[in-house]
């Protein structure tokens, strides 16, 4: 392969705490202790891990949401840690979040139709609102969405659907780097399925890179490529899919895998 | 012996001067020393059928609108609310779903824990601390003489998750009622909570009630289950049973969906369409709009529940098990 379209050293990102009050200490927090990895074009790679290990906090640093304390990330040759916001601003729209909550990420006063328009103008990909608005019907068409929806409110959709309506906020941007924080997890169990489907089908299909974030092993093993395994605030173990699963190395794998609730006498 | 015992109970939510019926004509039986889980969809009545077991749904838009609720024999619904608070405060316990909300943010969480074993038991202040340290070390708190004086917003979801258990682990009750207690945690801790929860029962013989969409848990821990669609129980089994003869298109829809970890498939079988919302009216089996195996008859008469094998009861006109 060439080179990586995405390549992280020896990142940390460390919080301080506390402080404030009589005999309180300050304390250092180190989310992310010395995590390195690469991600290349048209990969899928996942991360797992312990709750509170600082797999959000990969994704959020890199996203610049939150800043590295060291380390860097070269993005298509650029460390996009060190960039000031103006260099760094062209390069949003290559590098997307897809989050976790899918309420919570929508503005309810926008209609779906601004929501998505909105990213569309922000990056100049689009001069009016005939052009956007053409864009808007192909990507929610793109997501298993009827274009008609684009006049509705976001709470007029359920849970999954608008988990739709975020991917299709991101993939209008045809971004190279989708980083997706855990992004079935808040659906039902019976929607995080056609979630999974469509994420994996679009990724497929356009061959953006992706980081995928997420506790849910089974989620991991349909969708990726290659597996790194955190453990906090360190990667212990990376690999492709097929070692990570089945010929695991480091002890934490083993009993993460071995964890895992399985159902006995399988219907078949 | 029988100790929770529900007969039909139907649960109505008052919105805009109308009332949807949310839970309809439940009814299952919890032994002492056994675990009953609950699957099903979010928003199928889970959570309000476990409040009203608890007694919680005074003052909510949530009414009984009928059926029983019988606890050691007495029916609790019957009951004056200061006996029945009573009943429920010395027996029962339950792991609400969302942490942040049921701990009170102001106080620091030991405080909070002692509170519950204080409610149950009178014991010296260093007592006290040292069985709040006890149960913290319990649920695996990670330094717990440190977070033992942390506030509710400092900790992680996973962390609150296990404060919440050991609250309700304080007062060794009868009956457990874990809402999801596992959710947001990642599968080694739960793995550990689950145990704990199984040893616990063990040693006290109490009797849990297990609400999860996790089907692998449930077949891991429950004796028994029952799957709930929209308001109703679908599918009612043994756990053994109900995984070697799964009957309802629903239930086989619920595992299909599950991601496996041992081996790869290129697509999930997941089940099409959306969970219908509570003021839609679906006529016939409420199931049918998403049924890979609906016909005429799914989309105008309601099934009744009717048993494909001795204790499986199935909603359904074309239960898929291997028996019928
Ligand atoms: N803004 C912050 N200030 C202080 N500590 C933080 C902050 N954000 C995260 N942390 C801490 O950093 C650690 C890593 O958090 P992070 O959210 O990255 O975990 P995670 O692996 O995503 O966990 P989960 O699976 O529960 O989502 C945790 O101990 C968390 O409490
Ligand atoms: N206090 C309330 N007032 C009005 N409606 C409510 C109330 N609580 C729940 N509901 C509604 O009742 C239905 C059943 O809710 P319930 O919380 O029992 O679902 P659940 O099966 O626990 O779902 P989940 O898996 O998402 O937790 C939902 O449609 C919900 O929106
Ligand atoms: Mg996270
Ligand atoms: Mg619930």
């Amino acid at each position: 392969m060439t080179r990586p379209l995405l390549e992280v050293r020896e990142l940390r990102t460390h919080f301080s705490v506390g402080g404030r009050g009589f005999m309180r200490r300050k304390s250092v927090i180190r989310a992310v202790d010395g995590v390195s990895f690469s991600i290349h074009e048209g990969e899928v790679l996942s991360l797992v891990g312990e709750s509170g290990c600082g797999k959000s906090t990969v994704g959020r640093t890199l996203t610049r949401l939150e800043a590295a304390t060291a380390g860097t990330a070269m993005f298509d040759g650029r460390n996009i840690l060190n960039l000031s916001p103006a260099e760094f601003r062209p390069l949003r729209r290559d590098i997307q979040m897809i989050f976790q909550d899918p309420f919570a990420s929508l503005n309810p006063r926008l209609s779906i139709e601004r929501a998505l328009a909105e990213p569309l103008f922000i990056h100049k990909l689009v001069r009016d609102r005939w052009t956007a608005r053409k864009r808007i019907a192909e990507t929610l068409e793109l997501v298993g969405m009827d274009a008609k929806s684009m006049s509705r409110y976001p709470h007029e959709f359920s849970g999954g659907q608008r988990q739709r309506i975020g991917i299709a906020r991101v993939m209008i941007l045809t971004p190279r780097l989708v980083i997706a924080d855990e992004p079935v997890s808040a659906l039902d169990v019976s929607i995080q399925a056609q979630v999974l489907n469509l994420l994996k089908k679009l990724q497929r299909d356009s061959g953006v890179s992706m980081l995928f974030v997420s506790h849910d092993l089974g989620a991991v093993r349909h969708i990726s490529d290659r597996v790194a395994v955190m453990f906090r605030g360190k990667l212990v173990e990376t690999g492709k899919k097929r070692q990570i699963f089945e010929t695991p190395r480091h002890e934490y794998t083993r009993r993460l895998l071995e964890s895992i609730p399985r159902i006995k006498g399988r219907v078949g | 012996m029988v100790l929770l015992d529900i007969r039909d109970l139907d649960l109505s939510i008052a919105r805009g001067g109308e009332l949807l019926p949310v839970v309809q004509g439940i009814s299952f039986t919890v032994e002492e020393n056994e675990t009953l889980g609950i699957v099903g969809e979010s928003g199928c009545g889970k959570s309000l059928t476990a409040l009203a077991i608890m007694g919680l749904l005074e003052g909510s838009a949530v009414r009984i609108a009928g059926g029983s609720i019988h606890f050691q024999g007495r029916n609790l619904l019957a009951l004056a609310p200061v006996e029945r608070r009573r009943v429920m405060g010395e027996r029962m316990a339950m792991i609400f779903q969302e942490p942040m909300t049921s701990l009170n943010p102001v106080y620091r969480i030991g405080d909070q824990i002692g509170e519950a074993i204080l409610q149950h038991r009178r014991m010296s202040r260093k007592q006290v601390h040292e069985r709040v340290l006890e149960l913290l070390d319990l649920v695996r708190i990670p330094d717990p003489e440190r977070l033992i004086d942390s506030f509710p917003h400092q900790m992680s979801g996973g962390q609150r998750q296990r404060v919440m258990i050991a609250m309700a682990l304080a007062c060794d009750p009868k009956l457990l009622i874990a809402d999801e207690p596992t959710t947001a945690l990642d599968v080694t801790v739960q793995k550990d909570v689950l145990e704990l929860m199984h040893s616990l029962q063990t040693r006290t013989g109490m009797s849990i009630v297990l609400i999860s969409h996790d089907l692998a848990v449930i077949a891991e821990t429950c004796d028994k289950v029952a799957v709930m669609y929209r308001g109703r129980i679908v599918e009612h089994a043994a756990t053994s049973a109900l995984f070697s003869n799964m009957s309802h298109p629903y239930t086989l829809g619920l595992l299909g969906s599950i991601p496996a970890h041992d081996q790869d498939v290129e697509w999930l079988d997941a089940i099409p369409g959306r969970v219908p919302t509570l003021d839609e009216l679906i006529s016939g089996c409420a199931f049918h709009p998403r049924c890979f195996a609906a016909k005429d008859s799914c989309r105008t008469v309601d099934p009744v529940a009717a048993a494909v094998a001795p204790a499986h009861f199935v909603r359904c006109h074309f239960p898929q098990g291997n028996s019928t």
